[in-house]
């Protein structure tokens, strides 16, 4: 994964340290023209801007984690696939629909020496990369997809690792024509019945039932700035304040960081982002999910088969807040 | 009053004037056909199953009726009546999630958009869950999540066929991620009623959308639809923001989906009690046994009250 030497896409919010980045190197270059050491002012102009990243990011609101979330940067299934494996294998096709669905890859890799199944939603890298990849929205096909390596997975005995980064399953005609809604329902279902261990994570957008149809597993990880919703932020303010542009407000009520479904009970790991997010030190963010992997992978594997289904199922079983008033 | 002065007056009285008209459908006395405007005596209507006589609509019906449709007289037992919404998420739109439930309880006499519970259908015990669009559209949070869970592992407990008549826009979005994590659950629950060789069916009514469609309205090993009624995941309006153009009529209708191998048939209202004994007769054990199998939550000592409260605060 190579760091871009482009110049970094730029969030709203990030303006100030642009400014204070701009300052360090206009006065580094005024102290070389007039030969003058001034390494203790820019190392407390640097302590600062530091010091202000930090701050930045540990206190941005849902709806800025959001942008973080779908940076066009920020690292993508197959990047980190790239990044942590020793070797990789692409599979193509779900060996019904008749059209390989590039929103969605998949294939076999090795982690560490264990030969592992990784799947997960592709984003572009730029436009013409985001038209093939349909911006990560997958369409039945790219679902069915995923339900074949998952079932290749079982027969072989060998993990399943997925990567959840999508605005939402594909809203097309066609995807509805070839069965979106079966497609993920059937998803849904059969990995209760997966006896490998299965983990899934959310590198960066996780949108509703399109998110969910490769999200049912023994382990859910989030990264530190990825959000996971309901709908999205943009159409849930256009059904229910019947306004889009109160998406920063529907971002907040709907409780999609790491945080608030840690709280919620959704979620079982967040793992930290470097500070700036994970597209400002991507193979650093790299590091820390293969070690996530690591971890829960070995956790797991001591389960037995029916250890892991039942506490698969008590996970999902028990996600749910209602009252119940006895008469 | 001579026979001829009957008639003029009655001549003069017709024909019916507007006013009397509404307040005749207002009291219930006549219902309109929302399709063909047709107005047929209520009574007709309902023993009709609320399908029109004219044209064969299908009105919308609530779940207290659809059970009453469904469900053999003196046999239906509620469960988990004692479930509520909770706002959770502490969530406000334009109003807040609790007044809203609050206001959607005393309106509809719900608790929340769906109820389950055990009964027989032409003599067969069979779970039933039985969505109500009334309710927040259907939507699906934790309380109709839980209650379609414990509604399929008691069904499973008990060796029954599950039968659940959707109808719902899809997550309840004031729940956030909890309304999504019961597309999740549910599905669980129906992989083990599926794995121990039981029975689902569900049936799609008007209109299955969104959460439901791509989760438990798609996972029967039948599944049935009522005529002409929407079934989709993505809304129409979105699908036609991302095409930018207008959507055939028959799109995303039972009919569509029936032609396009997405349900199994196409059931009108009034032949649905019959087609599902069918179905749940034709899947019972062969050669059948001596006895039919009664779980004892039906048995008749279980419609005693204090048992039927036991067994509901259990699991």
């Amino acid at each position: 994964m190579a760091t871009s030497e482009r110049r970094p896409l730029l969030l709203d919010f990030e303006k100030p340290l642009v400014e204070l980045d701009a300052r360090i190197a206009q006065i580094r270059e005024l102290a070389e023209e007039n030969e003058v050491d001034v390494s203790d002012q820019i190392q407390q102009l640097e302590t600062r801007a530091m010091q202000l990243r930090q701050e930045i990011f540990s206190s941005l609101t849902p709806s800025q984690r959001l942008q973080v979330a779908r940076h066009p940067r920020r690292p993508s299934t197959l990047d980190y696939i790239q990044a942590i494996t020793d070797e990789w294998i692409e599979l193509h096709g779900d060996r019904s629909t008749g059209i390989d669905d590039l929103a969605l890859v998949g294939g076999i890799a090795r982690l560490d020496g264990r030969p592992v199944v990784m799947f997960g939603h592709q984003k572009g890298r730029d436009t013409k990369d985001n038209v093939s990849r349909n911006f990560g929205m997958a369409s039945p096909g790219g679902y069915r997809k995923a339900m074949r390596l998952m079932d290749h997975a079982n027969r072989f005995g060998m993990p399943i690792l997925t990567f959840i980064d999508t605005p939402g399953a594909h809203p097309g005609m066609e995807a509805e024509r070839l069965g979106q809604g079966e497609a993920i329902a059937y998803n849904l279902r059969e990995m209760f019945r997966l006896d490998v261990p299965i983990v899934c994570t959310v590198i960066g957008e996780g949108g509703s039932g399109g998110a969910l149809g490769i999200g049912v597993g023994d382990r859910l990880l989030m990264f530190e700035h990825s959000v996971y919703t309901v709908a999205s932020p943009e159409a849930c303010a256009a059904i229910l304040w019947k306004d889009a542009g109160k998406a920063p407000q529907a971002a907040e009520a709907l409780k999609i960081t790491a945080t608030d479904l840690k709280g919620l009970g959704i979620l079982d790991q967040i793992l930290p982002e470097p500070i700036g997010g994970a597209h400002s030190d991507p193979l650093e963010t790299a590091a820390t999910l293969k070690t996530a992997f690591l971890d829960n992978l070995d956790q797991l594997s001591r389960l037995t088969p029916q250890q892991r289904r039942e506490l698969r199922y008590q996970k999902f079983r028990n996600i749910g807040v209602f009252a119940e008033i006895s008469a | 009053m001579s026979l001829f002065d009957w008639f003029a007056n009655r001549r003069k009285a017709e024909p019916i004037s507007k006013e009397r008209q509404e307040r005749e459908i207002a009291d219930g006395l006549w219902s309109k056909c929302s399709e063909c405007s047709v107005l047929t005596y209520t009574k007709d209507l309902r023993a009709n199953q609320m399908v029109c006589l004219d044209c064969g609509h299908h009105l919308r019906i609530y779940s207290d009726e659809r059970v009453r449709q469904l469900i053999d007289p003196g046999t239906w037992k509620l469960l988990d009546e004692a479930l509520q919404p909770v706002d959770a998420l502490k969530f406000r739109d334009r109003k807040s999630y609790s007044d809203r439930l609050r206001e959607m309880q005393d309106r509809t006499g719900l608790s929340d958009a769906v109820q389950t519970g055990l009964g027989q259908l032409e003599g067969l015990p069979l779970g039933l869950g039985v969505m109500d669009f009334r309710f927040m559209g259907g939507s699906m949070g934790s309380v109709v999540g839980e209650k379609l869970t414990r509604l399929i592992e008691r069904s499973t407990r008990e060796r029954l066929p599950v039968v659940i008549v959707c109808a719902s826009g899809g997550a309840r979005m004031q729940e956030g991620m909890l309304s999504l994590m019961q597309m999740a659950k549910i599905s669980g629950a129906l992989e083990r009623h599926r794995e121990s060789r039981l029975l689902y069916v569900p049936v799609l009514t008007h209109p299955t959308t969104g959460g439901v469609t791509a989760s438990f309205a798609m996972l029967g090993d039948v599944i049935l639809a009522e005529p002409k009624v929407t079934i989709g995941f993505a809304g129409r309006r979105v699908v036609e923001q991302t095409l930018r153009e207008k959507l055939p009529d028959e799109f995303q209708t039972s009919e569509y989906l029936l032609a396009h191998g997405f349900v199994d048939a196409i059931v009108p209202r009034t032949q649905l009690k019959r087609t599902l004994a069918q179905l749940i007769r034709l899947h019972q054990p062969y050669p059948p046994s001596h006895f039919v199998h009664v779980p004892d939550s039906l048995s008749r000592h279980a419609m005693n009250p204090d048992y039927v409260s036991e067994t509901n605060s259990a699991s």
